[in-house]
């Protein structure tokens, strides 16, 4: 098979047709109810929160949304989150907590939204608030990047136990055309610089930042969902009862570690 | 041989004045106010704490100057100081960028971090410094300031954290991203040992510092007019496509909008600090 470069890989990440965390929600969950709000401000449509069923366990879901056409992208702010969004997040998680369900996210953002109103907000503090109370949350965490995680955006909901990417996500400090423009100063050298930057699933758990790689079919996620939705499930179900059993003490202890290694 | 050693000493007291001046960027004798434009001489402007005469604008300030005005007199000792910047993506011309700061700046990385007294107050001071790759943070600075916070809480100290910085450091990619979970994860620890966490943020504090430790302090204090935010302003304006507001993402603009404590000057900085420690004694 031939292997995808890290530009192609990015090409696919952002592809409108591919699913996205609602089409991961129906398949995986049974029953989903969807919770809105963060009690403050708002209920922001970039990022989707709620209870579903999985194998007759209660779980937690949430998941930045991006659309697959240009309304829904409107919408759904293409997936930016605004702070409201990012508590709204928050709320859910201690709530998972307090009730002791376990907490699935899905990461699919280009960032969080650099707005007047995001800043006026707090976009920062909401960011780094997020990161902190994931580091305590006294239930299993599983985070999974399904197409473009980028920057603190997509990690202000990817502080977890295990972190999953897709065969052809990407998960990088900044987009590479960004990247490309900070630092040669030249954006149209986007394709060199996500070769350097290592931000394909196969770069991140080398570099152990991420635990395992869901794979995708040759054809296409598209064209073999299915599939991809029995590995996950699989998984996520096999890794929930492995963190359950190293009670919450343990639990804590090596999402710490997990985390205090990277140099 | 005596008269050798003290020769040796004097140069090194020689190369270490020529260094704090040199890392606060300023040519000649005279310095202009960006500001008011007055014309100071840089001699006054330094004893009056880098803040100008006319107008009161703060200047940057290099690690080493903070150092020297917040640490009680001889009580700084630096930690982790060993903790050296490390190339994970082999990036073309990263290290040697690197080489020539620390010779410039002579620092060895972005944040310098120690055990030291204010105003009688032991404390785990960690200061960052704009003069080295915009105060970045890297897998180095995360791991410094890691050991710092996880030094206090062995310790039982308080912690000060001076903040100036671009925000995570490009140049080591996913790492670096990953030093917002590193640092905010021990301030979680931190906090749940019940100690004492007081950010200040300076001129600039963006990006993933932001969205990390400076913004996870019991108390957050600010120097007047700082650039402090997440997204910087010509993102924001490029995204939105107009023009941003008058002393948008300010200190005083965040102070309106609830996400610092306090404005503090510099010359009141290390009173207020000593203060705070004390009250939470």
């Amino acid at each position: 098979m031939q292997v995808k470069t890290a530009w192609e890989k990015v090409q696919i990440a952002r592809q409108t047709d591919r699913p996205k965390t609602s089409d991961y929600i129906e398949a995986l969950f049974d029953d989903f109810i969807e919770l809105h709000g963060d009690r403050n401000f708002g209920d922001d449509k970039a990022i989707i929160g709620g209870i579903g069923i999985l194998e007759n366990i209660p779980v937690t879901v949430i998941g930045e949304q991006k659309g697959k056409n240009a309304k829904e992208n409107i919408d759904r702010n293409f997936g930016m989150p605004e702070p409201e969004g990012y508590r709204k997040a928050l709320r859910l998680m201690k709530q998972a907590e307090k009730f002791n369900r376990p907490i699935i996210t899905f990461i699919d953002t280009p960032g969080a939204y650099p707005g007047i109103g995001a800043e006026e907000r707090g976009q920062g503090e909401a960011i780094a608030r997020n990161i902190m109370e994931m580091a305590g949350l006294k239930v299993p965490i599983i985070c999974i990047v399904i197409g473009e995680g980028s920057s603190g955006g997509a990690l202000a909901i990817g502080v977890g136990d295990r972190i999953v990417m897709l065969e052809n996500a990407i998960y990088s400090i900044l987009s590479p055309e960004g990247f490309a423009s900070i630092l040669y100063k030249d954006s149209t050298k986007a394709k060199e610089a996500a070769q350097t930057m290592k931000i394909t699933a196969q770069d991140l758990k080398e570099l152990n930042i991420i635990d395992h790689i869901i794979k995708e079919s040759k054809e296409g996620i598209q064209n073999n969902f299915e599939k991809v939705i029995m590995e996950l499930k699989k998984y996520i179900i096999k890794n929930i009862k492995e963190l359950e059993k190293l009670g919450t003490n343990q639990l804590l202890v090596e999402r710490y570690e997990k985390y205090r290694k990277i140099y | 041989m005596i008269i050798n050693k003290v020769r040796k000493v004097n140069q090194e007291e020689e190369k270490t004045k020529k260094n704090t001046v040199a890392s606060d960027k300023m040519i000649g004798k005279w310095v202009k106010c960006e500001k008011c434009k007055e014309i100071i001489y840089k001699e006054e402007l330094h004893q009056n704490l880098s803040v100008c005469p006319y107008c009161g604008k703060h200047f940057r300030l290099s690690s080493r100057r903070r150092i020297l005005q917040i640490a009680d007199e001889n009580t700084f000792q630096e930690i982790a100081g060993d903790i050296l910047t490390k190339d994970t993506l082999n990036f073309d011309g990263y290290l040697k960028k690197v080489e020539a700061l620390k010779q410039k700046t002579n620092l060895k990385e972005a944040v310098t971090c120690g055990i030291c007294k204010i105003e009688g107050e032991k404390a785990v001071l960690v200061v960052m410094d704009g003069n080295f790759l915009m105060g970045s943070m890297g897998s180095a600075v995360g791991e410094r300031i890691t050991i710092a916070i996880e030094t206090a809480i062995q310790k039982k100290l308080p912690l000060v954290i001076f903040c100036v910085s671009g925000g995570a450091r490009m140049q080591e990619g996913m790492i670096s991203l990953m030093q917002m979970a590193k640092t905010s994860s021990a301030i979680k620890k931190l906090h749940d040992e019940g100690l004492l966490y007081i950010s200040v943020l300076t001129d600039p504090t963006t990006g993933g510092v932001t969205a990390s430790f400076a913004s996870l302090a019991d108390i957050i204090l600010a120097e007047p007019d700082a650039l402090i935010g997440f997204a910087g302003p010509r993102v924001i304006e490029q995204t939105i496509k107009q023009q941003l507001p008058e002393g948008f993402q300010k200190s005083e603009f965040l102070l309106e909008h609830g996400f610092i404590d306090k404005i503090v000057e510099r010359k009141d900085i290390k009173q207020m600090i000593s203060k705070l420690i004390r009250y939470h004694k």
